[in-house]
């Protein structure tokens, strides 16, 4: 058996409002169907792992594969809803633990 | 040895200067370690704000203007008024016969072409060819990718690959800048060189435009605004009597 390689990516949202995990998925599917299509969008595998609305930080998993894929469609994110954000990688790596870790040691902004 | 990540293009009204300061920590949150502002008019007091600005957020600053001539004459008249006093010189071609001149012109750092009309598409094999005979960089603002949807954002893409495409055939380096007014259209240099891949420029080319190309261009000014450069690969080493 194909095991399928996993990606794990922590993606901070910058909005001067709150947004919700729904409207985050959404606005996220939406732009990768629009720049890669829906045949591109079901390569991707994207799902949400987790969620926390205060932090504003999101999880989410994608293929080893589609990872410059799910980058690219995060990165062209302007808008939720009608609130203007900005998404932004801030690590990646193959273990949700691993990717704890990662967030732990970098640096406080 | 830390890569030097840079976003030349930050289109920042110079006279607010907080704005600019939220905007230069921002940038070096977000990772760089260079950015450059285009001035509309020469200030040395500007400029030494900017860079103070600068000092404090953590990251290195570089002066620029984006001329805008109309005829090639212009182009060569604001050039030779402004390349002393500027650490990066682009020229926007709105016009062929601009854009050829700029290509030419060793003076010149970037060539930036005005995206949303594809018709003028003035990079061509020619343009390119003599751009790699200069110093001149390709240069790609990715605001228009961000805020443009539907068609326009396709024959955008379309018109950016073939341009990436001529300049890799003609070893013309690349730039991605960010070209933004708005910080909340900023993104991490990782994110440029990915949404690079829309124009299939991938890998370690994306990464070179948006670190080792610019970090060059800079570096290459600065020495050559320095009072101990003479001419290229001549220098001033000691001064006086003892020589």
């Amino acid at each position: 058996m194909k095991v399928v390689k996993r990606r794990y990516l922590a993606v901070s949202i910058d909005s001067g409002e709150t947004v919700c995990s729904r409207d985050f998925m959404d606005a996220v599917w939406s732009s990768v169907s629009r720049l890669f299509g829906e045949y591109g969008a079901s390569q991707a595998g994207l799902s949400l792992i987790d969620y926390n609305e205060a932090r504003r930080l999101a999880i989410i998993r994608t293929g080893h594969k589609t990872l410059d894929m799910a980058r690219t469609a995060l990165a062209s994110v302007t808008h939720i809803g009608k609130k203007p954000v900005g998404l932004h990688v801030l690590a990646v790596s193959g273990t949700i633990k691993a990717l704890h870790k990662r967030l732990e040691q970098r640096p406080v902004s | 040895m830390k890569r030097v990540y840079a976003d030349l293009h930050l289109c920042i009204d110079c006279d607010r200067i907080e704005q600019f300061s939220r905007v230069a920590s921002k940038a070096s949150k977000l990772g760089y370690t260079l950015i450059a502002v285009p001035f509309r008019k020469f200030s040395e007091e500007q400029i030494r704000q900017m860079r103070e600005a600068c000092d404090k957020a953590g990251v290195d600053f570089a002066s620029r203007v984006d001329l805008r001539p109309h005829t090639s004459e212009e182009l060569i008249h604001f050039l030779r008024k402004l390349r002393r006093r500027f650490e990066i010189i682009a020229v926007m071609c709105e016009s062929k016969s601009v854009a050829r001149q700029a290509a030419k012109d060793r003076r010149v750092d970037l060539l930036n072409f005005p995206q949303p009309d594809f018709r003028r598409g003035f990079f061509d094999a020619a343009e390119a060819e003599l751009a790699s005979n200069c110093l001149a960089s390709l240069e790609v603002d990715v605001k228009p990718l961000l805020t443009l949807e539907g068609p326009a954002r396709i024959r955008l893409l379309s018109s950016l690959r073939q341009e990436v495409a001529t300049a890799r055939e003609f070893h013309v380096p690349v730039v991605i800048s960010s070209g933004v007014s708005d910080d909340m259209l900023m993104r991490r240099p990782k994110e440029l060189a990915a949404l690079a891949s829309l124009f299939d420029l991938s890998g370690v080319h994306a990464h070179e435009a948006v670190s080792g190309n610019p970090a060059v261009i800079v570096k290459r000014n600065r020495e050559k605004l320095g009072s101990k450069f003479v001419a290229p690969g001549i220098r001033i080493i000691r001064k006086g009597r003892k020589c």
